[in-house]
Formats: structure tokens, sequence, C-alpha cells
């Protein structure tokens, strides 16, 4: 997971089209430098693969919120009708399972969106709280920022920058967190 | 054959092979082979070890089709017969169902495999004359509605429930209705085929517009018979039950059997080196669709289970309880095996996203479907017809064989009539770089 509250010194090059920042991105990692993130305005197929992003957790983190979500809707309905007040209704025994599974369906669900709501809030660095890293405001309109970590790379900064330019990017900026 | 570019050659030509055909021959005549010692056990009375005496289900039976004749054991071949050829009528018109929803939506992934489903309504005509002649030799012993005296308030049979639904529920209208169903989804199909032929030949966006028009037709048209066939060709054998949630649930039946089918029949079309545009993304994206529309099936059989078991209306439970202790029990193992194999099993298996794009796991997947949707229709349809004269043996394994092979006979022949891949699809070059 990238430093998402890092300070210190990065190089931003900036791309106008989507298939120059693809391809940008394997010379860039071609010439020996590390990518801190490429930021886009949207999805970019390959981009994750080209980046060399490992496979997402995402999928056992949902299934692990589902989990807990079916299991304490068990154990609150089990609880809650067997145990704590056994109750009647339309003559069926007082723990009758199928009269519960739109219950547990719906705190699997519940949970399951809640915890990856929670989930993408601390994994992409967001909260009240928190400043978010913002390289170029630009990149929630029409351009495709690749950001450098200055302090990671053992590469002079001019470098970088010459390396940025000649694969494509229309502009360099520097930017200090 | 080999290319020097990345996107392999697009002409595939499918060989139905000799030797399939043998054994697709040899299958047929298993099948009639173990139907006829299954008919013989049967008339011989040596078949009695598979009918169970009613000890439990006397309430749950005699109470609901009450006035029923002696039961004939060629009742028990006619309803396999039944069960089978509503089974594969479904199959073969989701294929229908399939491409349509695929133009309309201009999906371009599908494309690189469309003539699968394209090729399997070819098998609805048979279906249709099997259903109808089903009907006209053996309705009578199928479906309790057809009894005359039901709807004369002389008759001691007058039963007002099932009065009530003669408008619905009478030949000459379910007649028309049958031949409707088959007719119009075979002439539509008819269409989309042939334009999808004419457009392997000439090319353009013409056949593509056109396909998109017929394909939002036969959608209109099938969501109507979906529903008014599944409750002809199913939920009418229990004439005095109805639920609200039966079209659906036949619905969401057949659909995922027919996705299931697709997906065997694709991956075993690439590993005999068939379909090399079909790349794992392609696989991905079936196996989310059988995953998907396996847990849409089981919310739809929650749905019209729960309601039903929660309101506890003796009219509605009657089936429930048919199933479950009914019969002295008999129906409560493919109950169960219903829900595990259509539920449980393709979940856990297609869970991960590797299984996804794996060809065995595909292939256990989709006949866990393909198998488990058969014993969901059993469960539907056997009860009220042979009731607790029903059972697994010779009949049913044969009449399986038979109908799978005839299944499968159609869909190679039609495979072997046009190239399997359809290369002057508009969308094609969207399928060729499918990736996700």
């Amino acid at each position: 997971m990238a430093d998402v509250n890092g300070n210190g010194k990065f190089l931003v090059g900036i791309y106008d089209d989507d298939d120059v920042v693809l391809k940008a991105v394997k010379d860039v990692k071609q010439a020996g430098v590390r990518i801190h993130e490429v930021y886009t305005p949207f999805p970019i197929h390959g981009l994750d693969v080209a980046l060399g992003h490992p496979r997402t957790r995402l999928g056992i983190a949902a299934f692990l919120f589902a989990l807990s979500g079916t299991t304490t809707a068990l154990l609150l309905t089990a609880y809650t009708e067997a145990f704590d007040w056994p109750m009647i209704v339309g003559g069926k025994d007082s723990y009758s399972f199928p009269v519960y599974i739109p219950v547990i369906f719906e705190l699997t669900v519940l949970f399951c969106a809640l915890g990856m709501v929670g989930t993408f809030l601390v994994s992409n660095g967001l909260g009240p709280a928190v400043k978010p890293l913002m390289f170029d405001l630009r990149t929630t309109d029409n351009k495709f920022a690749m950001a450098i970590d200055l302090s990671k790379n053992k590469l002079a900064e001019g470098d970088i920058e010459q390396i940025l330019r000649s694969s494509g990017a229309a502009e360099v900026n520097v930017k200090q967190f | 054959m080999a290319s020097a570019h990345a996107i392999p050659s697009l002409d595939e030509q499918y060989e139905f092979t000799p030797a399939a055909k043998r054994r697709l021959l040899i299958g047929i005549g298993a099948g009639v082979a173990l139907v006829a010692l299954g008919s013989f056990l049967l008339a011989s009375g040596a078949g009695a070890h598979e009918t169970h005496e009613v000890t439990h289900g006397v309430g749950a039976s005699t109470g609901d089709e009450g006035a029923h004749h002696a039961f004939k054991w060629t009742t028990r071949l006619w309803a396999n017969v039944w069960l089978n050829a509503i089974y594969f009528t479904g199959v073969s018109v989701i294929g229908m169902f399939f491409i349509s929803y695929n133009y309309l939506a201009q999906a371009g992934w599908s494309s690189a495999f469309k003539r699968i489903p394209e090729a399997m309504p070819a098998y609805l005509p048979f279906m249709g004359v099997v259903v109808l002649a089903v009907f006209f030799i053996a309705g009578h012993d199928l479906f309790h509605w057809t009894h005359e005296g039901l709807y004369d308030p002389q008759s001691k049979e007058y039963d007002p429930i099932i009065a009530g639904k003669h408008g619905f529920l009478n030949t000459p209208f379910y007649v028309i209705r049958v031949v409707l169903y088959f007719t119009l989804w075979y002439v539509l199909w008819r269409m989309l085929r042939n334009y999808s032929l004419q457009e392997d030949l000439y090319g353009g966006t013409d056949y593509y517009e056109k396909s998109i028009k017929f394909g939002t037709a036969f959608l209109v048209v099938f969501a109507v018979t979906s529903s008014t066939s599944a409750w002809d060709f199913v939920m009418s054998i229990d004439s005095h039950w109805f639920s609200t949630m039966f079209g659906w649930y036949t619905l969401a039946s057949w659909h995922v059997t027919g996705l299931a089918v697709i997906t065997l029949t694709v991956v075993t079309l690439k590993e005999r080196g068939y379909l090399k545009i079909v790349n794992e993304s392609h696989l991905h994206d079936l196996g989310k669709f059988m995953f998907a529309f396996s847990i849409f099936w089981t919310y739809v059989w929650f749905a019209q289970f729960m309601l039903i078991y929660y309101a506890n209306l003796p009219e509605e439970t009657i089936y429930y309880r048919e199933r479950f202790s009914g019969f002295g029990g008999i129906y409560l193992a493919p109950f169960f095996i219903n829900l595990l194999l259509n539920f449980a099993f393709p979940f856990l298996v297609l869970m991960t996203r590797d299984a996804k794009r794996t060809y065995i796991f595909l292939k256990i997947a989709a006949w866990g479907i393909i198998v488990g949707h058969y014993f969901d229709f059993y469960t539907n349809i056997m009860p009220g017809t042979v009731g607790e004269h029903g059972g697994f043996g010779p009949i049913e394994f044969g009449m399986i064989l038979i109908f799978a092979c005839g299944f499968i006979w159609t869909l190679s022949t039609q495979l072997t009539k046009a190239n399997l891949i359809p290369k002057n699809h508009p969308m094609l070059e969207e399928a060729l770089h499918h990736d996700i």
C-alpha cells in the first residue's frame, strides 16, 4: 500500500492520453524508475498489470465482512428468538430457521457493504480529518498524472524528468508534501 | 493455422465426426434399451421395489387431487418424456434468450462464441412435437385438469376451484398456446439465425440492426410466454395449487441451465482446439453468469418457498408437504439434491476468480447445475403426475440419455452449418480484445 500520508518530494508527469500513459508506465519502469502511482480520470484497462500491482485482496476482505454479518445475524436471531424471549409466531417453533434467512441475508449484505466502504476509506486514505494527496487537480478532469517518489528512487531528479518527458509527458511538475 | 498475429484465425469449421455420431447413437440406443427394460419391469410388476407403500403420505396426497384413477405404469413413462421435453425445451429456448438480450444490450464479448447459443434452439421443433404428442396421448393421465367431470356441477367429480380456472385451463386453448409458444420461439430464432448466417456472407451492419429489432421482439414475446409456458408445462400439473413466483422460478431454472450448457459447450470445444479466440476473460464472464444466476434461481426458489412456509395456508403448503413427507417421503431426497446442486455447489465452486478461469472448475460447476436442474424439474413434475409410484430407475436414466443425445446431435449439426466464429459480426473486434 502506498504511503498515503507520505511527505516528501514528488515528480509528477502529466499526460494527455490514456494510451500514451499506459505505454509510458512500461517505458518508465523499463528505465529503472519506481512509480509511486498513476492517477487517471477513468479506469484504464491493463494499467494495474503494467504497474505491477499485486492481485487485489478485496475479495477476501469482502468475504470476511460478509461472514461476520452472517455470524452476527445467526447469533442475534438465535439469542433473541430462542433463548432470551422465545416466541411463537405463525405457529412455528421458536427458532425455525427459514424464517431468519432474510435477516441473515440482509445482515450479510449490510456488513459486507459497510465493511467495504470502511476498507475503501482506509485504503485510499480518505476520512474526515485526512488531507488527501492531490498531485494534480486536473486528473479529475482530463489529464493523467504519474507520480514518482524521489525519496524512493536512486536516479537524479533531472534524469527522471528527462525519462518522463521522453515517455510522452506534456509537462513535469514538482510536488512537495 | 499458426498466424503471425496475436489474434488467431477467424475461420473455424466445426466437424461433427463419425466417431461422435456413433457415440451419440450408442447413447440413444442405450437409452432406448434402458427405457424398454424399465417399462418391462414396471409392466410386469417387478419394479414394485421402487413404488413405496403410502403410509405417512396419505393425508398429503389424497386431499389434493382426490379423484385419481387407478395408476397405469405408462403414466410414469409419459411423465418422464414430459419432464425431459420441458427441460430441453427450456435449454433450447434459452439459447435464443441469450443471444437476444446480448443483441439488445449491444454486448460485444459474447459474439466470440455466439454460434453456440445460436445453435441451441434448433432442438425446439422436436420438443414441440414431443410436447404436443405427449399431451394428446397421455394428457389425461398427467394433467388432472383435463378431466371433463371437474367442470360439470352435476358430476360427483365437480371441483369448484379447478372449474374457476376453466377459462385458461381447457384443452383447445391449451393446445393453441403450446403451438403458439413453439411457433413464435422458433420463427423468431429462424430470423435471427438467418441474419447471422447472411452476415457471415455479406457483412455490414444491416443484419446487426435487424437482429437487435427481432431479438427485442423475442424478449417481449418471451417475457409473457416464459411465464405462461411455465404455468402450462409445469404448474398446471398441480391444478389446485398456484404460485405467483412460478413463471420467474421456471425462467430462472431454464436460464441457469442454458448458461451451464453454453459454458460446457464452449469449454468442450476449446478443449478440442476450436474457438481459439475465446480467452480466459470470456470464460470468466460465463462463470460469473452461472454463479450469478444460480444465486438468482435460489433467490426465486426461496422467495416462493418462504412466503408459503410463513403464511402456512393449507392449500399452498400442500405443495411442499407432498415433497417433504408425502408419498412415503420419496421426494425428499430430490428436493434437497436440488438445493444442494443448484445453490451450495456452484456457489462454493465458482466463488473464486481462479475457478471461473479454469476449465475443470467450470465443467464441474456446469455439470452440477445441469444435473441439479433436472432434479428441479423432477421435484416439480413427478409428485403431481406419478405420486407414490415415482422413483429413479432405468426409465429415468434412459429417457435422459435419449433426450440429451438428441440435443447434442442437433446442436452439433447446427454448429457444422456455419463458421464457428461470426467473422463479420460488428462487435467481434470487441470480443477479440475482451480483457477483464
